[in-house]
C-alpha cells in the first residue's frame, strides 16, 4: 500500500471518524481512501468546496466530539493556515496532513518537495507552538498518524503530518494494526457541573478539559483573545497569559512530544540531519561513508516541531559538522545551525525539488566535511 | 538475496503500474523480503510515458529508487531510447518484440517476447503484462515463481484469476524455450 | 450605556457579558431577541442547539447567547457549522452572521452549503456595509450608496441574497426587517423546524456608519424607511426582490420547498450501496 493509503488506514485505526478535504495531487489518495473507508466504520467523509472550508469543517467536527482529519498539499496547505490558527486558538484536537510537493505556487504538482517545513512552524499569523511529525515510509506514516491523533487529543492542538510526494506515492508493505483502546488518547473532559465549567481553565499540565457541543455546557469559544471563561478580553495582560499558555503547554512537554532516530552517532565526526524521504537517502550515504572508513552518523528528527534542539546541541559538542540535505533551498538547516552555534559547522545540501537527492551527493558532502 | 533493482517502462495503459505492484508485493508479502515500489508518469492518465520501479532486498530498503537496474523491462520505443543507454554490465533487458526495435548494436541482444500479441491471441490484450511476468519468472532466478503467482492472484480483478494464471504459464513456457539470448 | 433589568429572555443570554458592544439604534439586538423567541416558539432543547458566528458586528451574537456558541474566523462560520452538524447530526446548528461575512468572504461557502442542502439555519443580518471596520461598501451595498470605500457612491452591483441562496438550492428563504419582529420570530421558528438549508435575511439599521453616510443617521430613520417602503409579498419570486437605495423592499417568505437534505441523501445512497456489498 502506498503512503497516502497507509495514512488513511492509520487514521481509521486511531479512531478518526471525520474527514473533510479537497482534491489535490499528491494527497488525493488519502481523501479517496477515506471516502471509501469512513462509511464502512460509520464515519463521515465530506468533500468541501476548498481547503479553507475543509479545515473549518474539521474544527467543527472536533467540537462535535469526533476525531477529525484533513489532508492536502502545498497550495491547499497555504489556504488552511488561516484556520489552523483558529484551531490553535480554540485548542481544537485534529490532524492535518501535508503531502509536500515542490513549490512555490502550483510548482510541480506530481513531484516531491520539502518546502513547507517552515510554513508548518510559522504559517498562521501570531505567536504559537505547533506539533509536526515527519514520516519517511508508508509504515511510519501509518504509525505516526495514530501518534498524531494521540498528541492532538492530549495537548488540544492541531498536529501536522509533514509527508511528501515520495513517501505518499511509494508502495511498501504496511502492517495495519488494530490499536488497543488503552493506546488511544482521548481529550480530557470536564469534571465539573456545567454551571461551574470554564472552557479555558487549564489543569496543571496547562491543558484545559474540553466540553463538546450538545452536552448542556452552553460554553462559548472565540478566536479573539479570551479569558478562562472563553469570553473575549481585549487586554495586553490577557494576551500575555493566553499566548504564554498556548505555547508553554507544548514547550514544557517537549520531552514527551519529541522523537528522533539516530544511526551510528556515538562516535560520529559528521552527522547528517535529515527527515522524511531524504533521511532514507542519507541513511544510504552514511552507510557508504562508514564503508569508506569515515565516522558518519544520521540524526533523523521524527518530530520536527518542536525541533529536537537539545539533542542537536549535545551532538554539536562531539562532531565537526552537521550536513543537512533537504528538498528546498534551506529551511531546517537554519534550526540545526542555530543549535550547533559555533561548536560545529552546518552545511546545507539543497535540492530544489522534483526529485530526491542522489546518495552520492550526500556522500560527497560527508567526505568533504570529514576532511 | 541482496538489493535487486527492476525498472519497467512503457506508456500508460499497459499495466505497468500493476506489474510493478505485483513484483513488489510478491517479494515483500508472499516472500520474506522487503520491497519498495515507486512510479512516475506524465500528466496524462492514459498513453503518456509511464515507469515503475521496484527495489527488493532481504533488508529494509533505504534509497527507494532504481539507479543500476538488474532487470529492465521495456514496452515502448521511447522508453528504450530513454533507458537503454548507460546500463551497467549484466542488466537483463527484456523487450516486447512487437513494440520495441532494439538497436543493432545492442549487445548482448535483449531477450524478447511478443507479449502483447500473445495476449491479443488469448483474447484480452490487458494480460500482456502477466505474460511478461511469466516470461520474467522463467528467464531470471531473481524472483520466486510461487510468490509471483500468489501476488498476481491477489491483485487481479475477482473472477479473472484462472485466465491470468493461464497467461502467466504461457509467458513462463515461452521463457523456458527462449531463455538463451540469441 | 444600556441598562439591563431582568427580562424573560435573560435566561438565554450571557448577562454577565452585558452591556453588549452594539451601537444605539443598531438592529442586531432586536434580531437576537427574535431568534431567542423563535427558539422558544419552535420548542427546541437548548442543550442541542449550537450557534456559530463569523466576524463582524453580527459575529458577536455568538458571545451573548447562552448556548454552545462558536465565534469563528471571518467568513468561515458555515464550513465550521458543517463539520459540527455532520459530527453530531442531533445538533440543531444555527449560523448567525452578517452580510459581508456570509456573502463576500464567505460567499463560496454560502452557495455550497445551500447546494448541499445541509440541515443548517442561517440568520443573515444585512446592514448594507461593513459596520465593525467603520462602514466600507460590501456585497449588498446598493448602487449609488456611499461608504468609506465608495465615497462617490457605489458602482458595484449588489447581491440579492434571497435570489442567490434560492438559486443555490436552499429549501427555505425569507427576508424581513427588524421592524417586522413578529413575522421574523415566526419565520425563525419555521426555519429552525425546516429540514435542509434555511436562510433568513434580516435588514437592520447601521445608523453609526452606513446610515450616517446615507442620510439616515438615526436608527429611527432607517426604521421609518422600512415602514414606508416595505412590501410584504409571501411567495414572491426571489429574482424580483432586488433592493435599491431608497427603493421599495420586498419582504416575506419566498421559498419553502421540500428537497432531500445532505444527510437524508447520504443515508439513502449508503444504505443502498453498502448493504448491496454486504449481501
Amino acid at each position: 500500500m502506498n503512503g497516502d493509503e497507509a495514512c488513511a488506514e492509520g487514521a481509521i485505526s486511531a479512531g478518526c471518524c471525520f474527514f473533510a478535504g479537497y482534491p489535490i495531487t499528491p494527497a488525493t489518495e488519502i481523501a479517496e481512501r477515506m471516502s471509501k473507508r469512513l462509511p464502512q466504520v460509520e464515519g463521515i467523509f465530506i468533500q468541501m468546496e476548498d481547503e479553507i472550508a475543509s479545515m473549518n469543517a474539521v474544527l467543527g467536527a472536533s467540537w462535535a466530539g469526533v476525531k477529525a482529519m484533513t489532508a492536502t498539499s502545498g497550495p491547499g496547505f497555504s489556504l488552511m493556515m488561516e484556520n489552523l490558527g483558529l484551531g490553535v486558538m480554540l485548542e481544537t484536537p485534529c490532524v492535518l496532513v501535508d503531502v509536500q510537493r515542490a513549490g512555490p505556487s502550483t510548482g510541480l504538482p506530481t513531484l516531491v518537495g520539502q518546502g513547507d517545513m517552515m510554513q508548518a512552524r510559522w504559517g498562521s499569523h501570531g505567536s504559537y507552538e505547533i506539533i509536526a511529525l515527519v514520516p519517511s515510509s508508508p509504515q511510519e506514516i501509518f504509525d505516526l498518524t495514530i501518534t498524531a491523533f494521540n498528541l492532538s487529543e492530549k495537548y488540544r492542538v492541531p498536529v501536522l503530518i509533514m509527508s511528501d510526494e515520495a513517501v505518499g506515492h511509494m508502495s511498501e508493505k504496511v502492517v495495519v494494526r488494530q490499536v488497543a483502546p488503552d493506546d488511544l488518547v482521548a481529550r480530557k473532559r470536564p469534571r465539573v457541573a456545567p454551571e461551574k465549567y470554564q472552557p479555558y481553565k487549564p489543569d496543571k499540565d496547562l491543558v484545559p478539559p474540553m466540553a463538546i457541543a450538545g452536552e448542556g455546557y452552553h460554553f462559548h469559544v472565540t478566536g479573539l483573545t479570551h479569558d478562562e471563561r472563553g469570553y473575549p478580553e481585549m487586554t495586553a495582560e490577557a494576551q500575555d497569559r493566553l499566548v504564554r499558555r498556548l505555547s508553554d503547554k507544548i514547550r514544557l512537554n517537549k520531552r514527551d512530544i519529541i522523537k528522533y532516530e539516530e544511526v551510528s552517532t556515538e562516535d560520529a565526526q559528521v552527522i547528517v540531519c535529515a527527515y522524511g524521504i531524504t533521511a532514507r537517502i542519507a541513511r544510504r550515504a552514511v552507510q557508504q561513508a562508514r564503508d569508506e572508513g569515515i565516522r558518519a552518523g544520521l540524526l533523523r528528527p521524527i518530530t520536527i516541531w518542536p525541533f529536537p534542539e537539545e539533542r542537536v546541541r549535545a551532538l554539536a559538542k562531539q562532531v565537526k559538522a552537521f550536513i543537512v540535505p533537504e528538498i528546498n533551498y534551506g529551511q531546517i538547516v537554519f534550526e540545526v545551525e542555530r543549535c550547533a552555534g559555533s561548536k560545529a559547522k552546518t552545511i546545507l545540501v539543497p535540492n530544489m525539488g522534483g526529485a530526491v537527492h542522489l546518495p552520492q551527493t550526500i556522500l560527497e558532502a560527508i567526505r568533504e566535511a570529514a576532511k | 538475496m541482496g538489493r535487486v533493482e527492476i525498472r519497467i517502462a512503457g506508456f500508460g495503459g499497459q499495466g505497468i503500474v500493476l506489474t510493478g505492484h505485483i513484483v513488489g508485493q510478491a517479494a515483500s508479502i508472499y516472500d520474506s523480503g522487503f520491497a519498495t515500489f515507486t512510479q512516475s508518469y506524465g500528466p496524462e492518465s492514459r498513453g503518456g510515458s509511464c515507469t515503475a520501479e521496484v527495489v527488493t532486498s532481504d533488508e529494509p530498503i533505504d534509497y527507494p529508487y532504481v539507479q543500476n537496474p538488474q532487470v529492465l523491462i521495456i514496452l515502448s520505443q521511447e522508453a528504450y531510447a530513454k533507458y537503454v543507454n548507460s546500463l551497467p554490465k549484466g542488466t537483463l533487458v527484456v523487450i516486447d518484440s512487437d513494440l520495441v526495435k532494439p538497436s543493432p548494436s545492442h549487445n548482448p541482444v535483449p531477450l524478447s517476447i511478443p507479449a502483447t500479441r500473445m495476449a491479443r491471441e488469448m483474447g484480452r490484450a490487458v494480460v500482456a503484462n502477466i505474460i511478461m511476468l511469466g516470461f520474467l519468472a522463467a528467464v531470471s532466478d531473481l524472483f520466486s515463481t510461487e510468490a509471483l503467482r500468489k501476488s498476481i492472484l491477489a491483485s487481479v480483478p475477482e473472477g479473472t484469476g484462472d485466465f491470468n494464471m493461464k497467461a502467466f504459464e504461457l509467458g513462463y513456457d515461452y521463457g523456458l524455450k527462449h531463455r538463451v539470448r540469441s | 450605556m444600556v441598562t439591563v433589568t431582568n427580562k424573560p429572555i435573560d435566561s438565554y443570554l450571557r448577562v454577565d457579558r452585558m452591556p453588549h458592544i452594539w451601537c444605539a439604534g443598531c438592529g442586531i439586538g432586536l434580531a437576537t431577541s427574535c431568534f431567542i423567541r423563535g427558539i422558544e416558539r419552535a420548542g427546541l432543547d437548548l442543550d442541542k442547539i449550537a450557534l456559530v458566528s463569523g466576524i463582524g458586528c453580527t459575529g458577536r451574537v455568538a458571545g451573548y447567547v447562552k448556548l454552545d456558541s462558536f465565534h469563528t474566523t471571518h467568513g468561515r462560520a458555515l464550513p465550521f457549522a458543517t463539520g459540527l452538524k455532520l459530527g453530531n447530526p442531533e445538533l440543531k446548528v444555527v449560523v448567525f452572521s452578517g452580510d459581508g461575512d456570509l456573502a463576500a468572504i464567505g460567499g463560496n461557502h454560502l452557495i455550497h452549503s445551500a447546494r448541499r442542502n445541509i440541515d443548517i439555519t442561517v440568520i443573515c443580518i444585512n446592514n448594507f456595509n461593513y459596520g465593525m471596520t467603520g462602514g466600507q461598501m460590501g456585497p449588498t451595498t446598493p448602487l449609488e450608496a456611499r461608504s468609506t470605500t465608495s465615497p462617490y457612491g457605489n458602482f458595484e452591483h449588489p447581491f440579492n441574497l434571497p435570489y442567490l441562496v434560492a438559486a443555490s438550492g436552499a429549501t427555505y428563504v425569507a427576508r424581513w426587517t427588524v421592524l417586522h419582529l413578529r413575522q421574523l420570530e415566526r419565520s425563525i421558528a419555521e426555519a429552525l423546524a425546516k429540514p435542509g438549508f434555511s436562510f433568513i435575511e434580516v435588514l437592520s439599521p447601521c445608523p453609526t456608519v452606513y446610515g450616517r453616510m446615507n442620510k439616515r443617521a438615526r436608527g429611527l430613520d432607517e426604521m421609518h424607511y422600512y415602514q414606508e417602503k416595505s412590501v410584504i409579498r409571501n411567495g414572491a419570486d426571489p429574482k424580483d426582490t432586488d433592493i435599491s437605495l431608497d427603493g421599495p423592499i420586498v419582504v416575506g417568505k419566498f421559498v419553502d420547498i421540500k428537497r432531500p437534505t445532505l444527510w437524508d441523501y447520504r443515508r439513502q445512497v449508503l444504505d443502498r450501496t453498502l448493504q448491496k456489498k454486504k449481501a
